[in-house]
């Protein structure tokens, strides 16, 4: 906290929305989105162990190329199981759901969201999607890939497909309603003066999310539906043996979970722009550019399904056609990209933990997008298709991207969600640990994959052996980084320093109220009448000279 | 902007909820809620409309000869039902807007047994392909799929399936599954649109709804809209597209 001048409040506000009321029953009926976004962060974070433990045995049995520490059978489940929780019961509602959902109404300067009992509703339905995944996981398991291809899943997987499938397909209903209740509190709950062009980007991030979620989640809900009855009733539409088409399973299957994958990256660009902009105390470089990109790559990401069906049947010349649309992606992105770099320049950096987990979101993810090119590319990707090189790939999208916004995030709003600060030294070792480990894991499996090494096998050629013993003991060090923080957020809810109400000394309309802010958010509903990143009054700003007008908005 | 006294009128309103600031963004809420669950379900139907696009392109005749097979005097009469029921659907809207109570419990209880009428005759229907032995794959334990078949030459008889030139039994079945996942998923709709149907007949009766407050009746309206719209796209592509073939 050097470099803020920081103001310590003896003590935090009488009544909160932790402390207004008290008792199970109080949080399990709430219908306040803040106590409902920490119901998601607890059920998440179960979920995150759950698959965190998924991926230690998959780097223990990797270190060695024999199948020593578990059989193919028991990998199978081991690797599937890590994709399903991590993907569908982390990722997806990880930062949407607790931060977004924490963080919308009170960006906004609304009471709550739009439709607070269908916000709980959605966290219900959540438990239960997930109390059935884990069903299928203690019964036995499920070995067909989180991808669930066919007719592999419908006629000869001995696992627990079905009901993998219906947890899947209720978790489904919590994005839709989630996406829904954003979509409609963006649009209908804005505080008087709160124009579309003064709200962070956080919002406008979400708001894309929440069209991807809410027109793609329905297509894999029906997509798992006719995959269980054709397993459980032998009808078939994607069983080859009675005249289906295999292919159009993974048509209908990536039509949700491409963009799914922007699902897991907006929200965190969200976070990665409120981080850049608040802690280079600059307004963002290209607002409308930054803003736009993000409903750019909505609509781009529903479009590009089809480059990961380049060594299916899918006709080369849709193929040509979804290779380019892929390679389209890259222009939103990189325009985002950019736009950060440009908002660092000549500007104040403070390099406080959510700052050092954005600065580290900049590089990762553009390793992460960048070879994403190399797989968008017809000829490179039959090369590359089902390897470790795909694996890295997506890990630096999904872990290096998706969860450092994450957890940038969570250090940043910490304060605001409790009350309390997180120990500044200690998150910024666990930021760099983090970082290291990070790279340690995957770097190495882009170079195993360029060189053959398939994904999904517990066993591998010896000459491989380097990369995967790399692999694990970054992932040791990523899993050490990772219990750092868990341990510190616990321990600041009962021992951290009392945050006041804007900690980081910033304009949002979350910092203008107190912390933790009251059940209602605000005292009186705020009348907004500046710019989202407006450091200073413009004058003040061209009289310093610091933050020039060369740098405001474009 | 209205004036200062009828905003808070409104504002007063037993119906409001404490996290909206006037009636009027309690009402836009809900209504722009609905349209986006709305296009959530055209995207739900999507991928089974997509399937069905697919596969009548491989197997026209098959197609075909399943479609043939349907009742198209049964199929008629519950699409008149549908739109006869969504006017009384739009009727009843009307009448909650404009405050007339007892035409809109008539309406409203008029809508819910056309939509019962329809689900009744969809189970007849059903029944029929029952007996016919048309249910695909295993959906009903212990009764496979196994129509007989119309031979030529053979008395005609409306039980047994006339195979036009290129069609398989097997392809058939896979009709019959798209055919019983699309009219079984718009019947689901249809009986979760009862029930809400049974809840605003509930509530008007109780004197729920007044012209200041009345979205539930049109936002369960617009939602009873779309499955009979669902059900005009259903009609043609699965009854009718047989009877051109040749």
């Amino acid at each position: 906290m050097q470099a803020i001048e920081s103001f310590e409040v003896p003590a935090p506000p009488k009544v909160n929305y932790i402390n207004a009321q008290y008792g199970l029953k109080s949080w399990l009926l709430t219908k306040d989105h803040k106590r409902i976004a920490l119901l998601y962060l607890g059920s998440i974070t179960f979920f995150f162990f759950i698959g965190g433990i998924y991926a230690l045995m998959i780097r223990l049995e990797l270190l060695t190329p024999q199948g020593d520490f578990l059989q193919s059978t028991t990998y199978n489940k081991v690797f599937t199981q890590h994709g399903i929780i991590m993907v569908f019961f982390f990722l997806i509602p990880s930062i949407p759901a607790t931060l977004g959902n924490f963080l919308i109404p009170m960006m906004i300067g609304a009471k709550d969201l739009a439709f607070p009992r269908i916000n709980l509703l959605s966290w219900y339905i959540y438990i239960l999607g997930g109390v059935v995944t884990i069903y299928a996981l203690l019964a036995g398991g499920v070995d067909t890939g989180w991808t669930f291809y066919t007719p592999y899943s419908t006629t000869f997987s001995n696992s627990y497909v079905v009901a993998a499938g219906l947890g899947i397909f209720i978790n489904g209903f919590s994005s839709i309603l989630t996406g829904l209740n954003f979509i409609v509190t963006i649009h209908t709950m804005r505080a008087p003066g709160m124009t579309w062009f003064r709200m962070p980007l956080f919002l406008w991030s979400h708001y894309a999310t929440s069209l991807i979620m809410v027109l793609g989640t329905p297509v894999i809900a029906i997509t798992i539906l006719l995959l269980a009855f054709e397993r459980l009733a032998k009808v078939g539409i994607f069983n080859p043996a009675m005249g289906g088409d295999p292919v159009l399973f993974q048509h209908l299957f990536w039509f949700y979970s491409h963009p799914a994958v922007y699902i897991m990256i907006l929200p965190s660009m969200g976070v990665i722009s409120e981080l850049i902009a608040n802690f280079s105390r600059k307004n963002i470089f290209g607002y409308s550019f930054v803003a736009f990109s993000s409903l750019a790559i909505a609509v781009f990401g529903f479009l590009v399904w089809g480059h990961h069906l380049f060594v299916t049947t899918q006709s080369v010349y849709a193929g040509m056609i979804f290779s380019f649309l892929s390679f389209a992606v890259a222009i939103p992105s990189a325009i985002k990209v950019f736009n950060w770099t440009a908002t660092l320049y000549k500007s104040s950096i403070l390099y406080d933990t959510p700052m050092l987990y954005a600065l580290g979101f900049i590089g990762l993810f553009t390793i992460g997008g960048m070879t994403g090119l190399f797989l968008a590319a017809l000829g490179t990707d039959v090369h590359l298709s089902d390897t470790y090189f795909v694996i890295a790939h997506f890990h630096y999208i999904m872990v290096g991207g998706a969860l450092m916004g994450y957890l940038g995030g969570l250090h940043y709003w910490w304060p605001k969600i409790t009350g309390r600060m997180y120990p500044e030294g200690w998150g910024r070792f666990s930021a760099l640990v983090i970082f290291v480990g990070f790279n340690l894991t995957f770097l190495p499996q882009f170079v195993a994959g360029y060189l053959g090494m398939p994904r999904r096998y517990h066993a591998y050629p010896p000459e491989f052996q380097v990369f995967n013993v790399l692999s694990t003991a970054g992932a040791s060090i990523l899993g050490f980084g990772m219990l750092i923080p868990a341990i510190y957020f616990v321990w600041s809810m009962r021992y951290g320093r009392h945050a006041e109400a804007n900690p980081w000394h910033l304009p949002g309309l979350e910092w203008r109220t107190q912390s933790p802010p009251p059940t209602e958010n605000f005292e009186v509903t705020p009348i907004v009448t500046w710019d989202a990143y407006e450091f200073a009054p413009r004058e003040e700003t061209e009289v310093v000279g610091k933050f020039g007008p060369e740098f405001e908005r474009t | 902007m209205s004036s200062h006294a009828a905003a808070q009128d409104v504002h007063g309103h037993r119906s409001l909820q404490h996290h909206f600031e006037n009636m009027e963004q309690q009402r836009e809420a809900g209504t722009l809620g609905m349209w986006v669950f709305l296009v959530t379900e055209i995207m739900f139907f999507g991928g089974m409309f997509l399937a069905y696009a697919l596969y009548r392109t491989f197997y026209p005749a098959a197609f075909a000869s399943g479609s043939n097979h349907l009742d198209i005097k049964l199929g008629a009469v519950n699409t008149g039902v549908l739109i006869l029921s969504s006017f009384t659907m739009a009727l009843a809207v009307y009448f909650t807007q404009v405050g007339n109570r007892r035409p809109q419990v008539l309406c409203l209880v008029l809508t819910l047994l056309l939509g019962l009428t329809f689900l009744g005759i969809k189970a007849v229907e059903y029944h029929d392909k029952y007996e016919d032995h048309l249910i695909p794959g295993n959906l009903i334990p212990g009764h496979a799929f196994g129509p007989a078949i119309q031979e030529e030459g053979q008395p005609l008889d409306h039980h047994k399936l006339h195979l036009l030139p290129g069609a398989t039994v097997e392809k058939v079945e896979m009709f019959y599954w798209i055919y019983f996942a699309m009219t079984g998923m718009h019947a689901l709709h249809m009986i979760i649109g009862a029930g809400l149907l049974t809840f605003l007949i509930i509530f008007s009766l109780r004197g729920r709804f007044d012209p200041e407050y009345h979205s539930p009746v049109e936002v369960i309206g617009l939602y009873w809209h779309f499955v009979d719209i669902v059900w005009i796209f259903l009609f043609p592509l699965l009854y009718l597209l047989g009877r051109h073939y040749h």
